[in-house]
């Protein structure tokens, strides 16, 4: 192999044109397939040109502007991040965050799309604005001996070998480029800049013809020596906790982030929009929410907002309320554009489901944010499904832009009383079916209205899925009791005053936590024998009677011990 | 780079190399496991030759013709239902893919593509769940059975009009082949028979011949037998889209879900057996 005469760098892969709208297109690049597509955004990517799930390429599957569809199994994968954002054979799941597409550096520039394999950041080629792009002309041949050979290169129109793969007559340019496609295959790629490129089709159709007969001769001496072996592909191998069945995960990790914008979007309610300080931001899928520290020291959650493909920011909505702790004034009263944040990865403990025939999002107040991602999601998928928002009146409608874009399928429920409210709950869960979902955020009190009306009306609690802000119950840690971990063989003893969370912590467990009230679902741990004492929110009734997983934040034991899945 | 020789496990193994139907008098070629054969029909029954010259062993089973490499131990897996006297047995097609076989067995194993490689016929959007099923070794580990597997059909029958879950057994008596059980329109108590027999010609290429054997008395063997084309058609371009195309034993060259359970115990069986070829084994 020769790529030590290829000078490392960025490397011409695809002509900008190529990459055109809702098109995957397939490249190659030192025996590494390559799918390169433009989300509706305008960002270009370069992924390893196969599915993580059973290998099939990318580059046969659909591109929906957002998100990159895998043709065999529905796989999704996002803009960008390249994280999976649903697997449709397990609708009720999140896909571990960890499921994600390798990815090459890509820069736009002079009309071409480039990449590069090796590390750090090197500096684009230079050229001038604007130049006028050759058609990339393949040779079988080794990419060093056609980058040596074309130093002799007779491009004709005047233009005298100025070094390296340049040439020129003084005002105008060519450059060329070779992509080294395998050890055996390579193609030349091309700019003209200068009075020359004026002259359009005309010169290309000549260098094109120049170049052509030069790729002939060059694969006539390469076929003067024994061909070179194709470069094997190197498959990304998936992580280790993947290669057994995923299970959900929460991520540890600090991300800092910028507040691009502090927009008032409804009566009391501010958006956020939060980008990177570097990188790419981790994947999420739609009721996914996010912890954010906040300068006051307090931890909050805050559902995403976002959009399918909104991947270059993290959009979330803080309604004030003056009798919190203080989380919510500190978003309104004392963070500005500019300032700092650290936030956690994005965790999902209120999964969408796909595969309903219908599905109904009932929203109330501040509690529209995850809804919002969610009737954006299957909008752009033409699913069918109805978010009804109770509000106390128009102006308290968040996100009116958002609302705006899901048209005739947003239906306001404004200024009703509690009684008012019963009534609408009950009118709209009027027609439980097998494939119809329901999905409720809101206050406390309106989400048990709605889970009692849909038990009532013969909802099975399977399709009735829901997100409580916080825990109002009265925590009883008065108990105690011992907890078996299965997996480290280990017994430790929770006393009175103190959470299973707590007493695993100062053990050297390290269980991921986010809300520490039983609200998120994020402490989430298997019971295999044993009966938990159940005090969140999370769980619905039938989840907490099956007794095989608790909340160890807030939940403890009715007997004398509990044997965990740890 | 030299094609490999098959692993004993695979070289010990009955392979189908032809439909019954399509063996005549005038010799035909193919290939198994890169050796290229000869068969043909005379007086006694169907002949394979191979490489050499030399007369290979020969079963006329199942509506195939079967031969070997090696010295297989006793003769063939049971299919049961073939042999009741009010079922069709019918050979339904031939179709050569560029993949390899276990490739295509495990594609043959997977509900979880129907909604989006058989639209409209196996399954439908938003229809996608693979529900929880069971799958253990039976046979004293000789063979994978997966029973219990639901699946939403859009048509679950000829005479219903709307959809429905159609219930499924899937059994791997064999490295490359497959036999699936579904139940019949015509008698709910019964179930037809679809199977995949594969022929690895090569590591990374194979054939595969379908055999049915279903209680239709209304269909004509034509229409049943483009039916199963046009299935096996649709999952071809898909198949030739795998990259690398023999398949990774290693569990971490691909992620399974929970859907893949059977494919999971498939690929472990295989290592179990010692198969080499058309696998990329694990790094030991």
């Amino acid at each position: 192999m020769d790529s030590a005469s290829i000078a490392p760098g960025w490397v011409p892969v695809a002509a900008s044109e190529d990459v055109i709208p809702r098109h995957v297109f397939q490249g190659k690049l030192w025996g590494q397939e390559l799918a390169i597509w433009r989300a509706d955004d305008g960002y270009v990517n370069v992924w390893e040109n196969r599915c993580l799930h059973r290998g099939v390429r990318l580059s046969i599957g659909v591109n929906t502007g957002t998100e990159l569809v895998c043709q065999y199994h529905g796989w999704r994968y996002a803009n960008r991040n390249a994280g999976c954002t649903y697997i449709p054979a397990h609708p009720a799941d999140a896909p571990p965050r960890t499921i994600c597409n390798r990815t090459w550096p890509a820069r736009e520039a002079h009309g071409l799309i480039w990449t590069h394999l090796g590390e750090g950041e090197p500096a684009l080629p230079e050229a001038a604005e604007a130049p006028l792009v050759l058609r990339a002309v393949p040779v079988r041949a080794a990419p060093g001996d056609v980058s040596a050979a074309l130093e002799g290169f007779d491009p004709g129109e005047g233009l005298a070998h100025r070094g390296g793969l340049v040439f020129g007559d003084g005002a105008s340019t060519l450059r060329l480029f070779v992509q080294p496609m395998d050890s055996g295959l390579s193609a030349i790629r091309g700019l003209v800049s200068g009075p020359l490129a004026g002259e359009g089709l005309a010169l290309l159709r000549r260098l094109n013809t120049a170049l052509t007969a030069f790729g002939r001769a060059a694969e006539a001496a390469a076929r003067q020596h024994p061909a070179p072996a194709p470069i094997p592909p190197v498959y990304g191998r998936v992580s280790e906790e993947l290669a057994e069945m995923p299970e959900m995960a929460a991520g540890t990790g600090k991300i800092r982030v910028t507040i691009a914008a502090k927009t008032v979007v409804a009566e009391g309610i501010v958006s956020l929009d939060l980008r990177p300080l570097r990188g790419v931001l981790p994947a999420f899928q739609p009721g996914a929410h996010i912890d954010v520290a906040l300068p006051n020291g307090l931890v909050r959650q805050y559902s995403l907002v976002n959009g399918p493909g909104e991947t270059d920011r993290y959009i979330i909505g803080v309604k004030r309320e003056p009798q919190s702790a203080g989380g919510s004034l500190a978003i309104h009263d004392s963070l500005k554009p500019g300032d700092l944040l650290a936030i956690s990865e994005p965790r999902n403990n209120f999964t969408l489901r796909r595969d309903a025939e219908e599905t109904i999002f009932l929203a109330g107040g501040i509690g529209v944010t995850p809804l919002l991602a969610m009737a954006a999601a299957m909008a752009v998928d033409d699913q069918d499904f109805r978010l009804h928002y109770f509000a106390a009146g128009q102006g308290h409608l968040a996100f009116p832009e958002r609302l705006a874009a899901l048209g005739e399928r947003v239906q306001p429920h404004l200024g009703l009383d509690p009684a008012g409210t019963m009534a609408a709950l009950r009118e709209i869960l009027s027609r439980p079916g097998p494939a119809r979902q329901v999905y409720v955020c809101g206050p406390g009190p309106m989400l048990d209205a709605a889970r009692t009306i849909a038990a009532d009306q013969g909802w099975p609690e399977s399709a009735v899925h829901f997100e409580y802000f916080r825990n109002t119950h009265e925590i009883d840690d008065s108990s105690s009791f011992d907890i078996a971990l299965a997996r480290s063989a280990v017994t430790l003893r929770v006393p009175a005053g103190k959470s299973i969370l707590q007493v695993l912590r100062e053990n050297g467990i390290a269980v991921p936590s986010s809300c520490g009230q039983g609200a998120c679902g994020t402490c989430k741990v298997k019971v295999l024998e044993g009966i938990p004492d159940h005090q969140d929110v999370y769980l619905n009734n039938a989840e907490k009677a099956a007794n095989d997983r608790i909340m160890t934040c807030v939940s403890r034991a009715k007997s004398d011990r509990l044997i965990l899945d740890l | 780079m030299a094609d490999p020789l098959p692993d004993p496990f695979m070289l010990n193994q009955w392979f189908p190399i032809s439909a019954l139907q399509d063996v005549h008098d005038r010799p035909r070629r193919t290939t198994l496991l890169g050796e290229p054969l000869v068969y043909f029909r005379d007086g006694s029954g169907c002949r394979v030759t191979g490489a050499d010259g030399r007369a290979l062993p020969v079963l006329e089973q199942y509506a195939c013709l079967w031969t070997t490499l090696g010295r297989p131990e006793g003769g063939l897996f049971p299919i049961p239902e073939y042999d009741e006297p009010d079922r069709r047995n019918i050979a339904a097609g031939s179709i050569g893919v560029n993949v390899s076989a276990m490739r295509g067995i495990e594609n043959f194993l997977d509900m979880g593509h129907f909604p989006y490689v058989h639209t409209g016929i196996l399954g439908e959007l938003p229809h996608t769940e693979v529900k929880e099923y069971n799958v253990e070794l039976r046979e004293g580990g000789r063979e994978i059975v997966a029973t219990e597997c639901l699946f939403y059909q859009p048509r679950a029958s000829t005479v219903s009009t709307s959809g429905a879950d159609v219930e499924y057994v899937y059994r791997v008596p064999h490295p490359t082949c497959s036999v699936l059980y579904k139940s019949s329109p015509m008698d709910t108590r019964r179930l037809d028979v679809i199977a995949l027999f594969g022929q690895p010609t090569g590591p990374e290429s194979f054939r595969g011949h379908m055999v049915l054997s279903i209680l239709d008395d209304v269909n004509a063997d034509d229409f049943i037998s483009y039916f199963q084309l046009h299935i096996f058609g649709q999952d071809k371009p898909i198949l030739e889209n795998q990259m690398p195309k023999r398949l990774p034993l290693d569990p971490r060259a691909e992620t399974p879900i929970r859907a893949d359970k059977t494919s999971i115990m498939y690929r472990r069986w295989l290592a179990s057996n010692g198969v080499t070829y058309g696998v990329i084994p694990a790094a030991a």
